[in-house]
């Protein structure tokens, strides 16, 4: 994946690396800009086996600020915030790969750099018996639960 | 044999006369007996179902997990532009501003719908409800839950978006939107069972194909339906997956 370009990001950032569980690296570029999270929306995203996107809903490419083509065959870890410690994602993907549905708060970062919260359930889809891939839906979070994230988060590292 | 048809039990006195001209329809089309049965709940529905009395319905898509995952229905097809999407409505006069004023011991009135009810219970989310900390009135009808925000018995009402236009202007006047669902994916569909599998794409045709004459257009005219899309298998299982993250 590519690494954030200064003139993708509005006002100031701070750099930082992310290193991903595949090996893989990213430099990306953070601001201090929260999206409210849109009323009545849900965010929803598909992925194969391995976590690469395959599907996309509008409320999705809205918030996110890609296009659908920048997002389709990406690792879904483009959205990973480097406030969110990697104990959080690897408990999601243990979840449901054991077929069991993760529910949790997360911080998503932005093309632009900025970040949105949402509260996300993950699940597996399942088609004849067999994992066909993983579907997250997102919805607007309570603002004492995020409250709640942004102060153990930090910990976790 | 006759076959059972069934609709959602969501829909008000006005759309059934609509269905019932369908069903009408339908049988001439395929030369065969279909009886038109509609239940007063979704708890008698989901009973008929159970018993295997159902072949043919229109259905919630709360139920399509049931239907499809266990009952071995399939899907024929969807009304095009028909998502069902979930209000949170206030009296026009409460201080109710936005659902993050609303505090734990609200009052809500909504009714057996599930998919509306499951939407908007998620919208009451970001304000730390859920079933735990909040009164539900659970009402016969959507009128019966207006009726609740104009009398201030309830402090806010559930509906299913289209269930609010077809109430009077004067009516929605007393009150006031507070949030739609804009989640477009869910909505009702037309599911065949296994006692009608073999019948199941001479049905699709019929239905896509339904308002290229004037006959089938009048019908869909009568059930405000523009015209019926085709829908995979993998597009109902799809919702089901998604209806399944927003259910506790």
């Amino acid at each position: 994946m590519e690494d954030m370009k200064p003139e993708q990001v509005t006002g100031d950032y701070r750099e930082e690396i992310l290193q991903y569980h595949d090996g893989s690296q990213r430099t990306v570029l953070i601001s201090d800009v929260e999206v409210p999270y849109p009323e009545g929306r849900l965010i929803v995203s598909s992925t194969d086996q391995n976590g690469i996107i395959t599907h996309v809903n509008k409320s999705f490419i809205d918030m996110s600020g890609f296009t659908e083509d920048e997002l389709i065959g990406q690792p879904h870890y483009i959205l990973r915030h480097p406030d969110m410690p990697a104990a959080a994602f690897k408990g999601l993907w243990d979840t449901v790969q054991a077929g069991t549905r993760w529910q949790g708060y997360v911080k998503n970062l932005r093309k632009d750099g900025a970040y949105y919260w949402v509260y996300a359930t993950v699940i597996a889809n399942i088609r004849d018996g067999e994992v066909k891939g993983y579907t997250s839906v997102r919805r607007k979070p309570s603002r004492n639960k995020v409250q709640e994230c942004i102060e153990l988060y930090p910990t976790l590292f | 044999m006759a076959y059972q048809f069934t609709v959602s039990p969501d829909f008000g006195p006005s759309h059934i006369a609509g269905w019932q001209i369908f069903n009408t329809w339908l049988q001439r089309q395929l030369s065969e007996g279909i009886h038109f049965e509609l239940y007063d709940s979704f708890d008698q529905q989901r009973q008929a179902i159970l018993e295997g009395n159902v072949d043919l319905i229109y259905a919630n898509p709360y139920d399509a997990a049931m239907l499809v995952r266990e009952k071995g229905f399939m899907a024929i097809a969807k009304p095009s532009g028909k998502a069902d999407e979930a209000m949170i409505v206030v009296n026009a006069e409460s201080n109710i501003q936005s659902v993050e004023d609303l505090k734990a011991g609200t009052k809500i009135a909504t009714t057996d719908d599930p998919d509306v009810h499951v939407m908007g219970m998620i919208m009451l989310e970001p304000a730390d409800l859920n079933t735990t900390n909040v009164e539900i009135t659970q009402c016969d009808a959507y009128v019966l839950v207006a009726k609740q925000l104009l009398r201030g018995t309830s402090d806010v009402g559930f509906f299913l978006e289209e269930a609010y236009h077809d109430m009077s202007a004067m009516v929605r006047d007393q009150m006031r939107i507070l949030v739609t669902s804009q989640i477009h994916i869910i909505q009702h569909v037309l599911l065949v069972g296994p006692k009608l599998a073999n019948r199941k794409d001479e049905i699709t045709n019929l239905l896509e194909s339904m308002n290229k004459d004037e006959k089938g257009q009048g019908v869909l005219d009568s059930l405000d339906i523009k015209s019926w899309e085709h829908l995979e298998h993998e597009d109902v299982e799809f919702m089901i997956d998604l209806m399944s993250t927003l259910v506790e």
